[in-house]
């Protein structure tokens, strides 16, 4: 069993218990991105596979190995943390080649003056430095070599830990938030390189933001997570489109998931405000309905709305509205072609869905999995 | 740990070793303080019960009956008195001296770094060195200042060897020794009070220069001087150097001080015992030193 | 408020600085006058600082001959060496195990050693003085080192620097594979350069200076520190010999006085922000 494997794994500090049995595969080759609220835990279970932090109870397998006894050290993995970590009286040259160093050269012939003497240290210092310059070569630092950490931009920064992390080969990648010290625009294009290396390495990556974008853009796996659980493991659309309960579906996707009271009938159809949405589901009782922002449209007829405010965003427009009957806000992503025909602030308007796009949850939050009606009502199409 | 490994043994054996690479750290201080520092204390503080004498066999335990002894002992009650008056001279003279140069020094910025140099020279001083040079300066006939003095007419006292003034000459060399070091810290404390504050002053129309220090610097120097106060009284307390190089308690124990009684006590007469007591109260002296600084801190000098 | 004032209107207060200088360092220039200056000239007692006849030669010849002026500043330097090797060798894995690791204990541990900043170095003397005779150490580097090898204000002041580090370098550490011991040496102490540096002259300024310590445990020449140097010259050789007295002063001054105006910032800020312990 290759790649990262955690099972049943529980945390807590000082009596507030912030991982609740979480269990999480990342298989050799994959990136699971792990995406949640600050607070949610995510951090520390990166720390736990990083052997940073300890678990009250669970097992974590990295390459197959039992790992949860094993220090930081010895447990194959790297991580790119969020302040980059850089030893700041190291150049980038020794702080890349650090890893290797310590796991190529014994404690002797890591002495200085001394372990430069000694038989095999100028033949492993040659290996080492060969393999410093191809990462640095790699991440386009080959010219900041003798530089140290304080003289680079936080640009250069993240490069030199990501070196310092792809050098040594390791069975697993950790990163913590990488990109969040970055602006905006370099965010975007680090984020690209991270997924080649990625690719280029082959291991397990595990990647922590808080970020649902790059989540969704660079990811295999998206995982959520909120309060010390993990929701949902799965691709990025599938995460999107089809969530497996209320908090992941309102947590991905921006802006937010318009919900709608609903209610499904003794026969099983379901209605919104009385209206019947062509939709059937096996449950009873009081729903809620999840519509994204883009699946709702102006229509002829449909929930009667009051439109509130209209933003522009250039590649679409945002329509802010209230549902008449509930009060509920919901907002419409549209293309920018519709800008100008949108009523004014305090205009009424009716809005319509296709049942495919709506989403079902129970009560308790759980997915209903709804089935289109056969006799298709027209009401809300 | 072994009831916790029990439990748990796998996911306690990462903390363990951590707390075990820790000790292991720590080890060698923790063996030099037990050796060096802790069991030297207890064994001083036994000792001051007991009437042990280096190079006699055996001891016996006499309760307080050294501390009793001190009450009669001259030697010890006139070198407390010494201490004190030591004390209650350097303290204000180092203090106020300091203060005064810092404020003139941080007034202007010409020959900080030079005026800050010569200033603390003397902190880094070989003692004993200085000691003698004090010697030569304060020498009755030959020395340099009665020689001054005989110019406009006054005929010096014997600084050193007289019991009226040797407190006088010792205590000067202390101010002389410690000046330094407070002006630095005073130094420090100064450009530590923000310049907006002396903007401000000026634009609420504060007219002189003493105003200005009443309403500004004095009270934003307030901890600052407190924590110099103390340091000079701990300090001077254990004035030694300059009485066992220039007088040696005398004439007549007139500049006996506390550590110096301790230290003949101690290491000429080997009273372990009795050295051991006055050791005690010395240490009783710093530690109500400190303790009323930290009292004085937590309840007036408080702005932040 | 210090703007650039006009040299005029800052004379006075230049003035008042320059006198306060001077009569600050009257004991230095009194003290290498009249190490230049002849006996008959000293006993004159004129107060020109200027020596008519210069008998430097004579005075310091004088202490270089009856006096091992070598063998003393080579046991000042053993000795302060030595006791800040220790304490550095001690101090900081404690203060890094202090201030990043968790442990059982470290409280404990923690409270002891603020509670060793309590007790001044004279307390502990007369046992460890007792003890180091009964083994017969009197008189040895030993004993004018070791009880100077543990300072709990080295590990108080090297806790509080090292918290300051960022708690990810360590673990970047960890990761990279590097033993907790490889993480003081490697890492935590080259990133503590400041408090190290502080540290250090602030060790070496106390004891070149201590006179309490060595006069107690070193009774003759083999181990004399500068100190005790000084002392010896005085009471045993010189006597009355003022010039030549001064001269020695003059030598066993000098070396920390050196070092202190070639490195003057480093020293002030060394000693003032180490000084806490007095």
């Amino acid at each position: 069993m290759s790649g990262i494997h955690l099972q049943s794994v529980t945390k807590s500090f000082n009596g507030t218990t912030v991982l609740h049995g979480v269990s999480l595969r990342v298989a050799a080759g994959e990136f699971v991105a792990l995406v949640g609220p600050s607070g949610c835990g995510k951090t520390t279970l990166m720390r736990i596979v990083a052997g940073i932090e300890h678990a009250d109870s669970g097992t974590l397998q990295i390459q197959g190995r039992e790992a949860t006894a094993l220090r930081a050290g010895e447990r194959d993995v790297a991580m790119v943390f969020q302040s980059y970590a850089l030893y700041p009286h190291l150049t980038v040259a020794e702080n890349i080649a650090v890893p290797l160093a310590m796991r190529r050269l014994n404690a002797w012939q890591r002495l200085p003056l001394l372990g430069g003497v000694l038989p095999g240290t100028r033949a492993a210092r040659q290996g080492i430095a060969a393999e410093v310059a191809m990462a640095a070569g790699a991440l386009g630092l080959g010219t900041l070599l003798d530089r140290r950490p304080a003289q680079l931009s936080g640009g250069q920064r993240q490069r030199v830990a990501l070196a310092r992390a792809m050098v040594r080969r390791p069975a697993a990648f950790l990163m913590d938030e990488p990109l969040s010290n970055l602006d905006a625009s370099l965010r975007v294009q680090t984020r690209r390189e991270i997924v080649a290396i990625h690719r280029r390495a082959g291991a397990a990556t595990l990647y922590v933001t808080h970020d649902q974008s790059e989540a969704l853009t660079m990811a295999d796996r998206v995982a959520v997570m909120q309060a010390g659980r993990i929701l949902q493991v799965a691709p990025p659309r599938e995460i999107y489109a089809d969530p497996a309960e209320l908090r992941v579906a309102t947590f991905i996707g921006s802006p937010r998931i318009n919900l709608l009271p609903a209610e499904a009938g003794t026969d099983g159809a379901v209605r919104v405000a009385g209206l019947p949405v062509g939709l059937r589901c096996a449950a009873r009782g009081a729903l809620t309905l999840g519509v994204r922002p883009e699946a709702l449209v102006p229509a002829a007829q449909g929930l009667v709305a009051r439109a509130e405010a209209v933003e522009f965003l250039g590649e679409s427009v945002l329509l802010h509205a209230r549902h008449e009957s509930s009060g509920t806000p919901l907002v419409l992503r549209l293309p920018p072609e519709a800008a100008g025909h949108l009523p004014q602030p305090g205009g009424e308007l009716h809005l319509a869905f296709a049942p495919e796009a709506a989403l079902l949850f129970g009560p308790d939050g759980a997915r209903c999995r709804a089935e289109l009606a056969v006799a298709r009502e027209p009401a809300l199409v | 740990m072994s009831d916790l490994a029990i439990a748990a043994p796998r996911f306690r054996a990462a903390a363990a070793g951590e707390a075990l690479a820790a000790w292991a750290l720590c080890l060698p201080a923790v063996i030099a303080y037990l050796l060096m520092l802790l069991l030297p204390t207890l064994a001083t503080a036994a000792l001051a019960f007991t009437d042990y004498e280096l190079g006699l066999d055996g001891f016996r335990w006499i309760g307080l009956g050294n501390f009793a002894e001190m009450l009669d002992d001259r030697g010890f009650l006139q070198s407390l008195r010494n201490t004190l008056i030591y004390v209650g001279l350097v303290t204000p003279g180092s203090i106020l001296g300091a203060l005064v140069l810092a404020l003139a020094i941080e007034a202007g910025t010409r020959g900080r770094t030079l005026f800050r140099a010569v200033f603390f020279l003397p902190v880094v001083s070989l003692s004993v060195a200085m000691a003698s040079a004090w010697q030569y300066l304060l020498h009755p006939t030959i020395g340099p200042l009665n020689a001054a003095l005989r110019g406009l007419g006054i005929a010096g006292p014997a600084w050193l060897s007289s019991s009226d003034t040797v407190l006088l000459a010792l205590a000067g060399i202390g101010i002389w020794e410690n000046l330094g070091f407070n002006l630095v810290l005073f130094l420090a404390g100064l450009t530590a009070i923000p310049r907006e504050l002396y903007a401000a002053a000026a634009v609420d129309g504060v007219p002189s220069a003493w105003e200005r220090f009443r309403l500004v610097t004095w009270p934003l120097l307030g901890p600052t001087t407190l924590f110099v106060l103390t340091i000079t009284m701990i300090r001077s307390v254990r004035v030694f150097d300059t009485v066992a190089v220039l007088t040696q308690g005398g004439p007549n124990k007139a500049s006996q001080v506390l550590l110096y009684t301790l230290y003949e006590e101690g290491f000429t007469y080997f009273r372990i015992g009795y050295s051991a007591a006055i050791t005690l109260v010395f240490l009783g002296i710093v530690l109500a030193l400190m303790w009323l600084q930290t009292r004085i801190l937590d309840k007036r000098v408080h702005y932040a | 408020m210090p703007e650039r004032t006009s040299l005029l209107r800052d004379l006075p207060r230049l003035l008042f600085l320059a006198a306060a200088g001077l009569l600050m360092l009257m004991p230095y220039i009194w003290m290498a006058a009249a190490s230049l200056k002849p006996l008959d000239e000293i006993f004159r007692a004129s107060l020109s600082l200027w020596p008519e006849r210069f008998f430097a030669v004579e005075n310091y010849g004088k202490v270089f001959a009856r006096i091992p002026v070598g063998l003393y500043l080579w046991n000042g330097v053993v000795v302060c060496g030595g006791i800040l090797l220790f304490q550095v060798l001690f101090a900081v894995p404690a203060g890094y195990a202090l201030a990043k690791l968790r442990f059982r204990g470290r409280e404990l541990v923690f409270g002891a050693v603020m509670l060793g900043l309590l007790v001044p170095p004279h307390v502990p003397a007369l046992p460890l003085y007792v003890a180091f005779s009964q083994v017969g150490l009197l008189n040895t580097y030993t004993a004018l080192i070791a009880p100077f090898t543990i300072s709990v204000f080295a590990i108080f002041l090297f806790r509080q620097f090292f918290k300051s580090l960022p708690d990810d370098l360590i673990h970047a550490a960890r990761l990279d594979g590097m033993s907790e011991m490889a993480i003081v040496w490697r890492v935590v102490l080259p990133n503590a350069w400041p408090a190290a540096t502080a540290f250090a002259i602030f060790s070496v300024v106390a004891h070149w200076n201590d006179l309490f310590w060595p006069l107690i445990i070193a009774n003759g020449d083999s181990h004399a520190t500068p100190a005790l140097g000084v002392l010896f010259f005085r009471s045993a050789e010189a006597g009355d010999d003022f010039g030549a007295l001064m001269a020695a002063a003059m030598i066993m001054t000098a070396p920390l006085v050196i070092a202190f105006l070639l490195a003057q910032r480093r020293f002030v800020e060394g000693i003032a922000s180490t000084g806490l312990k007095g």
